[in-house]
């Protein structure tokens, strides 16, 4: 065994007592103490899976801008049309350094006419929010970074509708969160029955991390105990239970999702990624003209052309998983790419893997392998995402 | 943190090996904790050598993967089938039915008693 048991200290966040009381394996991560597992990690993804659970993302960055031009300035600070967002709506997008390499990955609400939330990655909080102010300045919009004072709790899975609805007293909220539409996002007093004085006031947006149907909900860092409380108990009969990062992060994985600093950073564009329907080139500003967001110039000369490699889906036929790092080779052995991520998918009961892989090698059904610690591993080439929910949930 | 027992012996890379003759070796339940479900094992064949210190076998869960460093040197005399096939077994009880291989030992490594292997695990 050569696994580094030791833990660092860390930043606690506002439910670290909640996790060390429900027996947590506690995990560094971003410079964070995070919950890893509370039990087993294939019980916690499975719970994800079928019925429901309860995750807590309160280290992830949360940067509200305000203003009657944040619009238009994120516009020019993001790949994406964030002006034309819906006020109640969400949208998946990215942050991109001059160059078009991916500084981070965002979600970006818009709760208000006036009001934006951009959600980054907890390790790269500090560069979005460095990036946001230096360009998103002028009058009209504020930058205020909120992520100390927000938590994040997201409740996922098929049960989620199931365990958020009685929590939520008032019959117009409780409407409004049930029907809620995948990237939309409302506000509601989610609290139990018994106590509705004790009701917290939250954002509740149907996103998430999983590829399964659920909620994200943002509250401030005082009231997410009680909410975790209040979700965990009204969960049990649902079958929700506490789930840790480790099975998000195999959860994202057969969903086909892209985690920062595996599948992006900052020498990936969003087009190598697969991801290039995010980068809006024909944007344009209030007078109609062509709009110069940051990194417009290198992502339209990379829109043209086929990228030097592209990300796939690999499914493992043998037993043995490639993980982040490894090489992948053709069947005689020519070095074709690297594996970004891989596990044991607890789904599917093979290994999967996302990779970077040349071109010509690219195409669904091409056999490869993965040299794994010295032993080359028979793949193939299948299409993304690994694993799709029902259409029912 | 689980208690270490104390009739057996220990590596650095968190294995343990019982004494007599042939040796049964597994791995230990902080190792087991900290790699998660495990969901597969590969274990050296039966008849081949294992030299202490070196790699015998790989021990994989959902989140990542350890290869498995053989406290002695010697013969691999059986494996676990059973663990196998139900590699859970390794977390469950590692102790006990997690067992991986017996090896009839030719010479020992460097090995660690019950509480110096708790000292390591306690920093």
């Amino acid at each position: 065994m050569s696994d580094d048991l030791t833990q660092d200290p860390a930043r606690r966040g506002p439910l670290h007592a909640e996790h060390l009381t429900l027996g947590a394996a506690m995990t560094p991560f971003a410079g964070w103490s995070m919950p890893l597992r509370y039990t087993s990690d294939l019980e916690e993804h499975r719970a994800v899976r079928t019925a429901a659970g309860l995750f807590d993302l309160s280290h992830m960055g949360e940067i509200r801008l305000t203003g009657p031009a944040a619009g238009a300035a994120l516009d020019r600070a993001l790949v994406g049309n964030l002006s034309a967002l819906a006020v109640g709506r969400a949208r998946y997008t990215m942050i991109c350094a001059p160059d078009g390499g991916v500084l981070d990955d965002l979600v970006v609400y818009r709760p208000g006419a006036d009001q934006y939330l951009v959600v980054a990655n907890a390790s790269n909080v500090d560069v979005v929010l460095a990036a946001l102010r230096e360009r998103c300045t002028g009058p009209g919009v504020e930058v205020t970074d909120e992520s100390e004072a927000t938590a994040l709790v997201a409740v996922q899975g098929p049960a989620a509708v199931r365990v958020l609805e009685p929590l939520i007293a008032d019959p117009d909220e409780r409407a409004a969160v049930v029907g809620l539409r995948y990237y939309a996002c409302t506000f509601a007093s989610v609290g139990s029955g018994a106590d509705a004085g004790g009701a917290v006031r939250a954002m509740v947006a149907r996103t998430g991390y999983t590829g399964e149907d659920g909620f994200e909900l943002y509250v401030t860092a005082d009231d997410a105990p009680a909410l975790w409380r209040v979700l965990l108990a009204a969960g049990a009969t649902a079958g929700l239970v506490p789930a840790g990062l480790a099975c998000r992060d195999s959860l994202r994985l057969e969903a086909g999702m892209p985690l920062y600093g595996n599948e992006l950073d900052r020498t990936t564009t969003p087009y190598e990624a697969g991801l290039g329907r995010v980068v809006k080139l024909d944007k344009v500003d209030a007078d109609g003209a062509p709009l110069e967001f940051v990194g417009r110039g290198p992502l339209a000369a990379r829109a043209g052309s086929e990228p030097a490699r592209v990300l796939v889906g690999l499914q493992g036929l043998s037993r043995r998983a490639a993980r982040h790092g490894y090489p992948v080779v053709t069947p005689g052995g020519t070095v074709v790419g690297e594996v970004t991520s891989g596990a044991p998918s607890p789904t599917l009961g093979h290994p999967i893997a996302m990779a970077y892989v040349t071109p010509e090698v690219s195409a669904v059904g091409t056999d490869l392998a993965v040299d794994v610690r010295g032993r080359p591993e028979p793949v193939r080439v299948v299409d993304l995402p690994f694993y799709r929910r029902p259409a029912s949930a | 943190m689980s208690a270490v027992p104390s009739d057996l012996q220990y590596t650095t890379e968190h294995e343990w090996v019982t004494s007599g003759e042939p040796v049964t070796i597994g791995i230990t339940a902080n190792a087991a904790d900290a790699l998660g479900d495990v969901v597969y094992l590969e274990l050296p064949e039966v008849g081949s050598q294992v030299t202490a210190g070196a790699v015998c076998g790989e021990i994989e869960s959902t989140k990542s993967v350890s290869e498995i460093f053989s406290p002695v040197t010697g013969t691999v005399v059986e494996t676990n089938d059973e663990a196998v096939a139900d590699p859970g077994l390794v977390n469950q009880d590692p102790y006990g039915r997690g067992w991986l291989l017996r090896v009839e030992v030719v010479a020992a490594g460097p090995l660690l008693s019950a509480d110096e292997y708790a000292a390591l695990t306690a920093s």
